[in-house]
Order: structure tokens, then sequence, then C-alpha cells
């Protein structure tokens, strides 16, 4: 048996109103790869900034071990001088700058006074090879993919010596062969001695590296398996996860019933200015009432482009092709005539561009739609709250109040604060940008129900989705797209997830 | 006891917004003492007022400005630009060889749109063609500046004569003549005041009403009297103050009209609501059918307009326009923005708290000049306030709600 590096015991950690983490107890054994998992909220993320010292010593109670001595972090630096790097979901690179500059920041190698640069990209050079990453260190950050960024954020805790490195979510933006890459090095690392914490949604990759998994809800540790005894199992991570056992994660349809085109676009290109290319070729399709049709792809593929090109074109891309609503010719100039016309759009980035996070539930479920209760131009505030409880309650947001801030929310809920939004304008199209992106297991389930209630009642639904499970389970039919182009077509009882990747990729 | 614990409880929620007035409140205080009630004399409060007036104008304007992620550095010498233009424009041409003895009415309303056109123009830079409000506002305050020089090089200060136009910011609303009841008070500023106690207790009692009939969560009975009573105790004493003077001055009947208008607009109406979305998060905003550039245009075109109202009723309380008319009201307008709890990250900030904001460094600036206090000193302890509003207010972000 190899001792614990690391011993979290009985943690406890409240904000105003909850407690986050109750009597968390959590123990990594030296070199071992342990994944973190549970549905959002359960309070991984919590219990990883307590561990590096984001919450200081003296916020919480109880005891943390690392490399056996009783440690009391007052900020990252002193988690960083004991041997533990943390990478969060939102990486923390400075884009303007270098590789180089990025891996040696906050812990430049200096001679006298001076950064010695020379010196700087050696070591770069060294710290890239490590991670098995073939880029030129002078290379600006900005010009890299998400995955090589990733990538040369573990570079920059490697250069610091760590002994314990913790990932959230890493894997949440990269596309499959990213993943595959990151996932392989995590091994590597391993066999040179780096014990790694992973916090993870994707149950496959936690089964495929973990060789343990601590499984946390509701603020709680429910229980640690390992692989060496074959406790790791799909079924037996969402059981634990979600307290209870989900048989189907794709909630079945009653009925399929599909009635006319409502949505049509014929030939749309797209060029961007900005970056000097097309963004979309050619591309033509529809969707039909009380139809699901699915958009795959990598990411980077031109799905999030072209469901702004017909939004309304907000990024002021040159778009030249025809779009049809219930059979008449549209043109849209603004986001405001698609939403007029019935087209709604949930984004893919939900506090970026989706929601308003320093204002509260019931004004961003509101604020598509203001004119549905104002009159005159006043809005009528008592109106406001009513249709903020109507949306909570079917949409069962888990807020106290529709007064609470949504950036106070669990991404699950900020997603269903965001559906409900753009259900309050009432559409007939509703377009999903990858609507179960970073939300837990439960909260999917409750999404993928709300969907097929929708397009029960006659919605016709557009999801643009990365995860191909997703893609077979719920949709209807399935475009693929790549490089801007819509590269296949096809029935969801032809498609597999092979056939589907082979046009993808192409 | 449940009275001090509701008590409690609607403070510690609402420290953020009551937090102001009690500044306010504690300021004045402390000058009443230091100054022996000088600071509170009628003549001083009617004073102080009419000094704020223009500040407080620019600054309800800003407080738009910065909820939408801008800032406006032109607007004091926009101001003073269009105080002279009108000073010119109504100027006799026997004294003045450019002046063009226009009717005030005309004047005025030349002038504030002239400051509309000047607001779009800064909208259009900024909307359109993408300039840094920062650097766009930088050009506008070097261009009015000059443009300012330019119009008085020839004149030097021009004095105002025109009576009317002085009234703005000096004189106060007529009496109501014939009676003897209670000499020495200005009677119809005694009934515009029970007035506005009336309108504010009974649209409370609706607002208290409707929200019942919807069978929403109300303030305690208590907690809602007392909130009431408080806040006509506050009218009843300003009208008193006012009223043991001259009444009310015209400035306090445009600066309250203006943010009456903005607080009614900013709170209630769909307007108000995409300017906060635009300033909260402009991406979702546009892609919440909110067209970013037009809620723009808008705020600066209104930003345009106040800094006109500001020249007016700044040349009208010096009674004059100078060539540096306006220099550095941009910064007391930013000032009493954030002072007022305006957020500089944007999407936050409210009209009203601006014009306590205002009202707060007014009476900085009268209480101190009352006690002698060296000019000097008095930038410091404004410093000062400045700074301890923003940390209270980066210290109670992120708590309650």
């Amino acid at each position: 048996m190899k001792t614990p590096i690391l011993e979290m015991k009985n943690i406890t950690k409240g904000f105003p109103g909850v407690k986050a983490l109750s009597n968390v107890t959590f123990q990594v054994t030296e070199g071992e790869i342990h994944c973190l998992v549970g549905e959002n909220g359960a309070g991984k993320s919590t219990l990883m900034k307590v561990l590096s010292g984001v919450y200081p010593h003296g916020s919480y109670s109880g005891d943390i071990l690392f490399g056996g001595k009783v440690q009391q972090f007052h900020g990252i630096s002193d988690s960083e001088k004991a041997g533990i790097a943390i990478i969060y979901q939102e990486l923390a690179l400075i884009p303007e700058m270098t590789v180089y500059e990025n891996i040696f920041l906050g812990n430049e190698i200096k001679k006298g006074a001076r950064i010695n640069w020379n010196e700087t990209i050696k070591r770069a050079k060294g710290m890239l090879a490590k991670v098995k990453l073939d880029v030129n260190p002078e290379e600006k950050i900005k010009d890299l993919g998400v995955g090589k960024q990733q990538l040369v954020e573990i570079a920059k805790a490697l250069s610091k010596d760590v002994k314990l490195l913790i990932l959230d979510e890493p894997t949440a933006a990269l596309n499959e062969n990213d993943c595959d890459n990151l996932l392989n090095l995590l091994g590597e690392l391993k066999e040179h001695g780096v014990t790694s914490i992973m916090i993870s949604h994707k149950l496959k990759e936690v089964i495929r590296i973990a060789d343990s998994v601590t499984v946390l809800r509701d603020g709680q540790t429910i229980c640690t398996l390992s692989a060496q005894k074959g406790e790791i199992t799909e079924n037996a991570l969402i059981k634990h996860m979600v307290g209870r056992e989900i048989d189907n994660i794709y909630p079945k349809r009653k009925s399929k019933k599909f009635g006319e085109i409502t949505l049509e676009a014929k030939g749309i290109s797209a060029y961007n200015p900005t970056v000097g290319r097309h963004i979309l070729k050619d591309v033509s399709f529809n969707v039909r009432k009380g139809e699901i049709v699915g958009f795959a792809g990598l990411m980077g593929s031109g799905r999030t482009e072209l469901a702004h090109s017909i939004f309304g074109n907000p990024d002021g891309y040159q778009i030249s092709g025809e779009m049809y609503v219930r059979g008449n010719k549209t043109n849209f100039s603004h986001p405001q005539d698609a939403i007029k016309a019935g087209i709604a759009y949930v984004t893919e980035d939900r506090k970026g561009n989706g929601l308003i996070l320093i204002q509260d539930v019931k004004q961003n479920i509101s604020l598509a739609n203001l004119r549905e209760i104002a009159r005159r131009g006043v809005v009528n505030d008592n109106d406001e709250v009513k249709v903020g409880n109507e949306y909570k309650g079917s949409l069962n947001i888990k807020t106290p109040t529709i007064e609470q801030r949504v950036s106070n929310l669990s991404g699950g809920n900020q997603q269903k604060v965001s559906l409900g939004k753009w259900l309050f304008v009432k559409p007939e199209v509703l377009i999903l940008d990858e609507p179960t992106r970073g939300i837990d297991v439960g909260a999917k389930y409750e999404i993928y129900t709300i969907m097929n209630r929708l397009v029960e009642q006659g919605m016709s639904i557009i999801m643009i989705s990365s995860e191909l499970p997703e893609i077979l389970g719920m949709s209807d039919r399935v475009y693929i797209v790549s490089g801007g182009k819509i590269t296949g077509e096809m029935p969801i009882e032809e498609a597999t997830q092979e056939k589907i990747m082979q046009k993808a990729v192409n | 006891m449940t009275f001090f614990k509701n008590l409690q409880k609607l403070l510690g929620q609402n420290i953020r917004e009551y937090g102001m007035y009690i500044a306010l409140f504690i300021i004045m205080a402390i000058f009443a003492i230091t100054t022996d009630g000088i600071f509170i004399s009628s003549r001083n409060i009617s004073n102080l007022i009419n000094q704020t007036g223009y500040v407080a104008v620019l600054a309800v304007g800003m407080t738009l400005v910065i909820v939408i992620r801008h800032i406006d550095l032109s607007v004091g010498y926009l101001s003073g630009f269009l105080g002279a233009l009108a000073a010119i424009a109504m100027a006799d041409p026997k004294v003045i060889s450019s002046g063009m003895n226009l009717p005030v009415g005309v004047v005025i309303l030349m002038v504030l749109a002239l400051g509309i056109i000047a607001g779009l123009l800064i909208a259009f830079l900024v909307a359109d063609l993408g300039i840094p409000a920062f650097v766009a506002t930088l050009a506008g305050w070097l261009g009015y500046r000059g443009a300012l020089q330019l119009i008085t090089a020839g004149t030097g200060t021009i004095i105002i004569n025109n009576e009317i136009f002085n009234a703005f910011s000096n004189d106060f609303i007529p009496d109501i003549p014939g009676i003897d009841f209670l000499p020495g008070v200005h009677k119809l500023t005694l009934i515009l005041g029970v007035l506005a106690i009336a309108l504010l207790i009974s649209s409370q009692i609706k607002d208290h009403k409707t929200k019942i009939s919807y069978g929403f969560e109300v303030l305690p009975m208590d907690m809602f009297v007392l909130k009431l009573a408080f806040m006509s105790v506050l009218l009843a004493g300003i009208t008193w103050i006012l009223a043991g003077y001259n009444g009310l001055s015209w400035t306090v009947i445009i600066v309250l009209s203006v943010v009456g208008i903005y607080d009614f607009i900013t709170t209630h109406t769909v307007l108000g609501r995409h300017i906060y979305a635009v300033g909260g998060n402009p991406e979702a905003a546009e892609l919440s059918g909110i067209s970013v550039k037009k809620i723009t245009y808008i705020v600066f075109g209104s930003m345009g307009m106040l800094s006109a109202l500001s020249g007016i009723l700044y040349a009208s309380r010096f009674k004059s326009a100078t060539t540096t008319a306006g220099a550095g009201l941009e910064f007391d307008a930013i000032t009493a923005a954030f002072i007022g709890g305006v957020s500089p990250a944007g999407g936050i900030g409210k009209v009203v708290g601006t014009l306590i904001g205002a009202l707060v460094m007014g009476s900085l600036s009268s209480g101190m000049n009352l006690m002698n206090i060296d000019i000097s000193i008095q930038y410091i302890v404004k410093a000062a306030v400045l700074a301890i509003a923003v940390i209270f207010d980066v210290a109670t972000r992120n708590k309650g709600k």
C-alpha cells in the first residue's frame, strides 16, 4: 500500500445561505490519477479551491495534510510552493505573450535583476518536450489552439516542480484528438511520479485513466472507487453521482409526428472580413415541425458560425444565400428580426454571450421579450415576477428565489434560465448550441425531457452538439458539418458514431 | 422584538442601497454641528442645491454612459462651449459683434439640439467606427476646449443680461400672493411639499397592495410604515428648510424633473432594461435582439443633451460665459456617479444614487467652505470620500443577492 500524498479531513465550507462542503474527506495516493466526479454544484471546484488556497486557511474548517504535513495555505502562492498546481477550465494564459514567456510567468529565470531570456527559451523547449508539444516557444499563445494551450498550461505547472497536478475539466473544450493526447500525457506523467487529480464530467475518460475515483454529491463524499478492484464502471459512477439509477440517459419521445418545413436555408455562404476567409460554404438544410435536427461536427467546424449567420448575423459576416421561414423568404439584418420571425437561439457560451450574470433570474428570462410584459414601453414588474416564477416551476430551476443573481447558480440551472429566456419568446424554431455542455447527468436528463416536450408540442429544434451519443440519442435527423460545409445528412436510423465521425473529419 | 429583527434584516439586505443616504445624512449632521447650524440653514441648503444642479444634471447622463461601459470626457468643455454659444446667441449685436439677439426660448432649444448632435457624433465614433469612448471623447475634450476659446477669443467673458435665462440657476418659484398665514414662509413650496408627500404615500400603498394581490412577498407592516414615515419626515424636513428661505429654486425643479424622468426610464421602461442589459453583457444583449448600436446612440445623445442643459445652468448660475467655463466638470460628474454606486465595470448604477453622490460632493464643498478649510485640504478630503465609497461598493458587491 502506497502512502497518501494528500489527505483532506472533515472539510466544511459554507457560503452565505448555502453549505458548499460538509465534512468532506478526500484522500489521494502518491503516483496515481485520481478523478473527482459529481454533478454540478456537488462541491468539486470548491474542494479544489480550498486545497489550492483560493479559499484561505480559516475560511473553512477541517485539516489538509500534504506530503505528511498539516498545511495552512493562505493563497495560491503557498500551495504552489508546496508543490500543488491547479489548471482551471478557463485557461490562465496571456494571449498576447509568447509560449516561453507564459511558461515562466511569475517564475522568471533571472540573472541579477535582468531576465535571462536565452536560458528561459532553452528551458521552455525542455518543458514543451516533456508535454510532447511540438511548437516554437516564440509563438504567441493566441495563435495556438485550445488543445495546445492546455499543454502549455501543463508545461507551466511542471516548470514549478509540481508534485500534485489538479486539472479542472481539462477536456471540456478539446476535440477528440486533443483529448486523447492529453489523457495519454497524464498517463506518462504518472510514470514520472506526478500525481494528478482530474475533475471531469466525461465518464468515459474517467473510466479510461482513473486509478481511483471519488464521488461528491451535495457537498458530501459519497464514496471512493478503485480501478484495481474493478469498481469503476459507468453505471456505478452515475448511480453514486445522482443517487439513483438512470437506466436511459436519453428519454424516449411518446410520439413522433413531423409537419411542414419551418426553416430552410439554401446555399448559405458567409465570409468573415475580420479573419479574411469564408467560414460557411454553400450550406443548405431544413427543419420540420416537431423534429429535432442534430448538427454534428468537431469544434471549429463552423456550426456556431452557422447558427449566428441564420440568427440575424450579429457578427457582421458577409452572407449570401436564401432563407425561408414557413416558406416565406426572409432576410434578417439583426437578431431582433430573427426573434420576431419566431426563431430563438440558446448560445453555446452561457456566461460569455448567453446570460447577463450580474442580473437576476427573472430579468434574464424576460430580456428577449420585454415588450410582452410592457405597455407603451413601461415594464410591468409584477408580470415579470409572474413570468419568472412560471419558468422556474416548469423548467425546475433550482434557485431560492427568482431575485437570485444568475452568477450564483450552478451551470445546469444557468442553462435552464437561458432556456427559459428563449422559451419566453415563444419560438417556432429553437436553436440549441451545445445545450448540455458542462452540466451534470441529472440536469442533462431534465433538459432532454424538456426538448422532447417542446417538439411534441410542435416546435422545431436544431441541436448543435459535439457529443455524438447526444446527437444519436436525441435527433431525428443529422447533418454533419466540417470546414464550413455540410458534408453529410442522414436519418437517425442510419447514423452511427463511426459514420458521423468519418464525415466530420474530411 | 420582531420590530428590531425586521429592521436589522431590512438594513442588512439593502445596505448597498441605503449606505449612500446614511453617508449623506452623516456628512450633513457633521457639518451642521461644526458650523453651529449654519450649514443646514435655509439659505445655505438652497445655495448648495443651486450649485450642485449643473453637476447633477451631467452626472445623471454620465451614469448611463458608464452603465453601458463607456466614459465621456468631453462633457465639461462641451457644456462650457454650448453655454457660451447660448450667451452669444442672446447677446445684443451692439455690445458683442457676433451677438444675435435671439429670444431665450429659441436659444435653449437650439443649444439642446446642438448638444444632442454632439452626443450623436461621439456615438458615431464609438458605435460605428469602433473607437474606444475614452479616446473619442478625449478628442472631444480637446476640440470643445478649442472651440470655446475660439468663440470667446474676441470678447473674453460674456455677460448675460437675460433675466429669464439667469433665473434658472438663481431665482425661485413665485409664491401665492395674498396669504398672511405663516409670514416669511414660502407657501407654494409648502403646498408642493405636502403634495409630494401625499403622492409618495399613495403610490407606495398602491404598489404594496398590487404586490399583495399578485401574492408576492412584501415588507412586514411595521417596516413598511417605518419606511413611509422616514421618507415623509425627510421630505417634510427639506420642504420646511427650503420654504424658510425663498422656496423652491428653478434649479431644484429642473434637476428633480431630470432625475425623475431618468429614474422612471431606467427602472420602469423597456429602454431602461435594454440599457442595463447592454451594460451587463453586450454580446448577450445583441443576441437577445437588442441593438447595442442603437442603445449607444441613445445614451450618448442623452449625454449631449444633458451637457447642453448643464451648460445653460452653469452660464445662468454665473450670469456669464467665460473662456474656461465647464473645465473639470466631467470629472465632478464621474466622481458623483462613482460615489453614487455606479459600477466602473458597467451594468450597475442608479440615477437617484448619482444624485445623492452629487449632493455628497456639493455638501463637502459647501460645508468645508463654511469652515474656512483650505481648498487643498478640500481636494484631499474628497479623494478620501471617493475612495471610501468605492471600497464600500466593492466590499458589499459580492454579498447579499
